[in-house]
């Protein structure tokens, strides 16, 4: 299948391969037709002498649009395909076999006789790279990031320095010894070909890392690496173009280079952080244009990107900044769809772009010209591996002094291993000026040998060297409620032991900068309300509005949204003390009347409490035409009898009907049906609302009221999913005749049941 | 660091840096922080905790300035609290956030990662039954939320219940309808915080002291930070 797709995809550049006009055969399909309505106009004047031309063909004036179309399709068929091969995908890495791919591609090119494309530094930088840089700081994990922002730096800064370094400084060493016929090559060319060699490469390093799975820390560190060399590439690459060109270097441009790093580092920095601020205010606006949410995001970042780029700052730390400052107030403020529109976007633009950028460094190996040097390319790769072990392992000792979690050697390896090269360096190497670097060809041979071994060689064999060391992969488990509690109350703590040592330390900081985001920035840039949810609520409802859309989307049947099946619920953990209750003490006469009032009401909330307790139901369940209910429901009740056989089920209460999340969750069901009421107080009553926190007392009220019959068996509500209703795990129940009737009373009663709000005699107190 | 004390002094700084894992010097900070926060009295109360202003934004400032006071915490096998601390109960409640030191084997790592969760465990059980029953775990996240108001309020139960329903799904497994789970036992909370890594990180607060050994007058300054994700 992939084989055909490739020859198919193959004959089509063949056919209609660039700058050739006329020169070459139309192909007899598809192409034609763009000949139609355009024709008319150049043979209008030729009208008296031929004859009309009912199909012509005029490729040139669509040919850029179908050039790009093509080699995207083609990059994404080549991503299906390789899906399909088993055992393909597990062995070798994707980023391989699309350089693979790019060469037989170039090859297919070559062999036609064209020249086949060369990736463009020009489309690289600002086509293909922004929307890997900005999926990446979109999505960045904060918490990790902050909390390693040390140790990524002193790897990106100082690792790049010395890996730049010590590269450029020995292989003009081996450029320099006799019958290298190296000579040629002076110092400053081999330390601006130093500086383009060493850093670790974004695209691959995700590319390759995101397919094994390894745990967090490292990601975090040799991804956070990658992004934020960046500055330091940037500065070097200049600093040595404008001393190679100049011939010459002074203590005083060695200075204003560091002042330029900072410059670059920083001001890239701030313009991200200032267009994430924009994008952030904007879209607090976007409440009635919730179509063009996602194009703000997008814009704003883009622009981040060139704007960072016209002052040659770095315009990756700009792209991350943006992404990571808007990120948690856009989200506050945007609709859910949007959310998933932005991810879905981000994912695919950055997918695409990571396919053509391998794509494209295969079929530019074909299609460049190539000097090659066995002494000079061996060289680099035995220096780049020497220069990155040594660094890593160097650095860790020093760092390791100012870290809790040291990093042990398994890691160091891995963090090392990691440092792949990619389409970064070639786009470089290839931006070299020939005049002044009249052995550019030879360094872009060598550069296009390191990536392929490292993304070949290294790529591949990571992933068993990772099973092989067993070095911890990262851990599934997803974020629970009790998690996010003790992780805000630890942080708490924590800064709290700070102020009492008197010392500003790191907690300290962190919570002056929550506090000062919550007090003045959040007002600016979230709109309404919900800029003052905190973030343990905005966690909760989050969680639970996920458990119910999990619920919801397994049909109500087997799937448990909790980690081990059990039988616990809620009325195990209601303290079922009596003195805990805080009911007045009543006198005789006094709850003689309470059962009276209790009594007659009954009658009218018999539907309502029959929901709850099997044992009030008296009368025949089609009462009250509820017949043609259960006819249309009958799919529900199915899901009713799933339900009873559920171990265990978080009942949530639903949130308060303007919290964000609730609001973003209207989703197909009738919102007045999950209406909420304010939650009663401790006055006994009967009134049991569907859709609120179950108070202790009102249960015991009723476990009272039934203590006649069988307080044993009383059933209990805690609330309502919002699909669906949750019954709480009672192993008796099953065994029950009467309740499958009760589960389709229920269930019919909570679909159709429009709200406790809508009968207004219900809710007032029975106490008078 | 001889001109700064009398001979008997640094006896009692060595005795308690035994006792309590600090190094001399650390203790010597922490005692000169001591007398700031009591004003050079020996005993140290209430009072002068809450008159930190620092500590007056912290929503769980009173179970912090609790646990100071609280005598599980002091390690002489007594309960019930204390009205006024002297500077050793003082230094063992802080031991509690210093890291395992590098020559500790893993034995008694794991014993002061016991002593570490216990801290905490004690700061959320409040009338000291053991457990830590819903009220007690209502009160906490009640607190955390104390900032907003009524919607804290009333979302503090729900959270509350179904953080309890999780850790009794987890610890306890299966439960017939009338069982009632009593609260979160230590040995449970140690099932649930186990396999959090963020929660297992920052129980590493890090006090360590720079000591500059060659300028003995300068004073050592104390850097508390935190960093990363705990793997061991």
């Amino acid at each position: 299948m992939t084989s055909r797709a490739m020859t198919l995809a193959g004959l089509f550049l063949l056919l209609l391969t660039p700058g050739t006009g006329g020169s070459q055969v139309p192909g007899t399909d598809g192409a034609g037709d763009h000949g139609g309505p355009h024709g008319l106009d150049g043979h209008g004047a030729n009208a008296t002498n031929k004859a009309f031309p009912v199909l012509s063909f005029d490729y040139k004036h669509v040919q850029m649009p179908f050039e790009i179309s093509l080699w995207v399709l083609l990059a994404s068929l080549m991503k299906l395909g390789f899906h399909l091969i088993p055992r393909l995908s597990s062995i070798v890495p994707e980023s391989c076999l699309l350089i693979v791919v790019g060469l037989l591609v170039g090859g297919l090119i070559r062999v036609v006789g064209e020249d086949p494309p060369i990736l463009g530094s020009q489309l690289f930088f600002l086509c293909l790279l922004p929307p890997i840089i900005l999926d990446a700081g979109y999505f960045l994990p904060i918490r990790p990031f902050t909390e390693n922002v040390g140790t990524i730096l002193m790897f990106a800064v100082v690792g790049t320095l010395w890996n730049a370094f010590f590269v450029g400084g020995l292989l003009y060493g081996v450029c320099q010894l006799e019958g290298t016929h190296l000579g040629r090559v002076d110092l400053m060319a081999c330390l601006l070909f130093g500086s383009i060699i060493s850093a670790v490469d974004p695209v691959a390093v995700l590319a390759v890392f995101e397919e094994i799975h390894i745990n967090e820390l490292l990601h975090i560190l040799v991804f956070g690496e990658s992004l934020l060399n960046d500055a330091v590439t940037v500065v070097l690459y200049h600093l040595f173009e404008e001393f190679a060109a100049a011939g010459g270097v002074t203590i005083k441009d060695v200075f204003l280079g560091i002042v330029c790093f900072l410059v670059v580092a920083l001001g890239g920095i701030l313009v991200g952080a200032i267009y994430g601020v924009l994008a952030a205010f904007t879209s607090r606006f976007t409440s009635h244009t919730r179509v063009i949410e996602p194009l703000f995001v997008f814009l704003y970042s883009y622009m981040a990107y060139l704007s960072a780029e016209v002052f040659h700052l770095s315009g990756i730390m700009a792209l991350i900044a943006c992404g990571a400052v808007m990120r948690p107030y856009v989200e506050a403020n945007i609709s859910h769809k949007s959310h998933t529109t932005i991810k879905y976007f981000l994912k695919m633009w950055s997918s695409v772009s990571e396919t053509l950028i391998f794509i494209f460094l295969g079929v530019s190996t074909v299609a460049g010209q190539h000097h090659w040097n066995w002494t000079f390319v061996i060289c680099t790769v035995i220096l780049c591996l020497v220069a990155r072990v040594l660094g890593v392992v160097g650095l860790t000792f020093m760092i390791n002094k100012f870290r809790i979690v040291k990093l042990t050697t398994k890691d160091q390896f891995i963090i090392a291993y990691g440092g792949l090269r990619g389409a970064i360096a070639f786009s470089l190497g290839y931006l070299l000026d020939k005049v002044h670097f009249p052995m550019r060809d030879m360094f872009l041979t060598a550069i296009i040998t390191v990536i392929f071994f490292t993304v070949f060689v290294q790529g591949m064999t990571i992933r068993p060297l990772v099973d092989l060391l067993a070095v911890k992969k990262k851990q599934e488990t997803k974020r629970s409620i009790n998690e996010e509690i003790h992780t805000q109350f630890l942080d708490h703590l924590l800064t709290g032991i700070e102020d009492i040592c008197g010392h500003y330390g790191h907690h300290h900081w962190k919570d002056k900068l929550n506090r000062f985001n919550k007090k003045y920035v959040k007002k600016c840039l979230i709109a309404g309300e919900r800029s003052k949810e905190p973030q343990l609520i905005a966690f909760y409802h989050k969680m639970e509005m996920k458990q119910a859309i999990e619920l919801v989307e397994s049909g109500g049947g087997v799937k448990i949204p909790s980690a081990m099946p059990s039988t616990v619920s809620m009325q195990n953990i209601q303290p079922k003390k009596p003195t805990e209750r805080a009911l007045p003490q009543l006198s005789k006469s006094r709850e003689e009347e309470i059962r009276k009032i209790l009594r007659t009401n009954l009658q009218k909330t018999r539907q309502r409490l029959r929901s709850y307790n099997r044992h009030t139901l008296v009368a025949d369940p089609y009462e009250d035409g509820w017949n043609d209910m259960f006819l249309k429901r009958r799919r529900v009740m199915e899901l009713g009898k799933k339900i009873s056989e559920l171990n265990n089920y978080l009942t949530v209460p639903a949130p308060a009907p303007d919290s964000p999340t609730m609001a973003r969750a209207r989703l197909a069901s009738d919102p007045q049906a999950w209406s909420i009421k304010p939650k009663s107080d401790s006055i006994p009553t009967i009134q049991v609302d569907l859709a609120s926190p179950q108070s202790p007392d009102s249960v015991n009220m009723v476990d009272e009221f039934n203590k006649p019959s069988k307080p044993t068996e009383a059933e209990e509500e805690e609330g309502l999913m919002m699909k669906a209703p949750s019954s709480s795990a009672d192993q008796k129940e099953r065994k029950r005749d009467k309740e499958d009737g009760v589960e389709q009373q229920r269930l019919a009663r909570c679909l159709s049941d429009p709200g406790p709000s809508a009968e207004d005699d219900e809710d007032e107190p029975f106490l008078p | 660091m001889g001109a700064f004390h009398s001979n008997p002094a640094e006896q009692t700084y060595r005795d308690l840096a035994e006792k309590t894992g600090f190094s001399v010097e650390q203790i010597w900070i922490l005692h000169n922080r001591f007398k700031q926060l009591s004003h050079d009295e020996e005993m140290l109360r209430r009072d002068d905790f809450k008159a930190i202003p620092d500590l007056a934004c912290n929503p769980i400032r009173s179970q912090i300035i609790e646990a100071f006071f609280d005598q599980r915490n002091f390690q002489t096998n007594s309960d019930g609290t204390a009205h006024e601390i002297g500077f050793e109960e003082f230094l063992t409640v802080m031991s509690y956030f210093r890291p395992p030191s590098l020559n500790m084997t893993q034995e008694e790592k794991e014993d002061l990662r016991r002593a570490k969760l216990r801290f905490l465990f004690n700061m959320h059980d409040t009338d000291n039954d053991g457990t830590i029953t819903l009220e007690e775990y209502r009160h906490v996240v009640e607190e955390l939320l104390s900032r907003s108001g009524a919607i804290g309020q009333e979302t503090a139960k729900g959270i509350t219940d179904a953080a309890m329903l999780e850790v009794a799904s987890t610890s306890v497994g299966h439960m017939g309808p009338d069982d009632v789970y009593e609260g979160i036992t230590f040995e449970h909370f140690l099932k649930v915080c186990h396999p959090f890594p963020a929660v297992k990180g920052k129980l590493q607060l890090i006090l360590t002291a720079f000591v500059h050994t060659l300028f003995p007058h300068y004073r050592p300054r104390l850097y508390i930070g935190y960093t990363g994700v705990h793997w061991a």
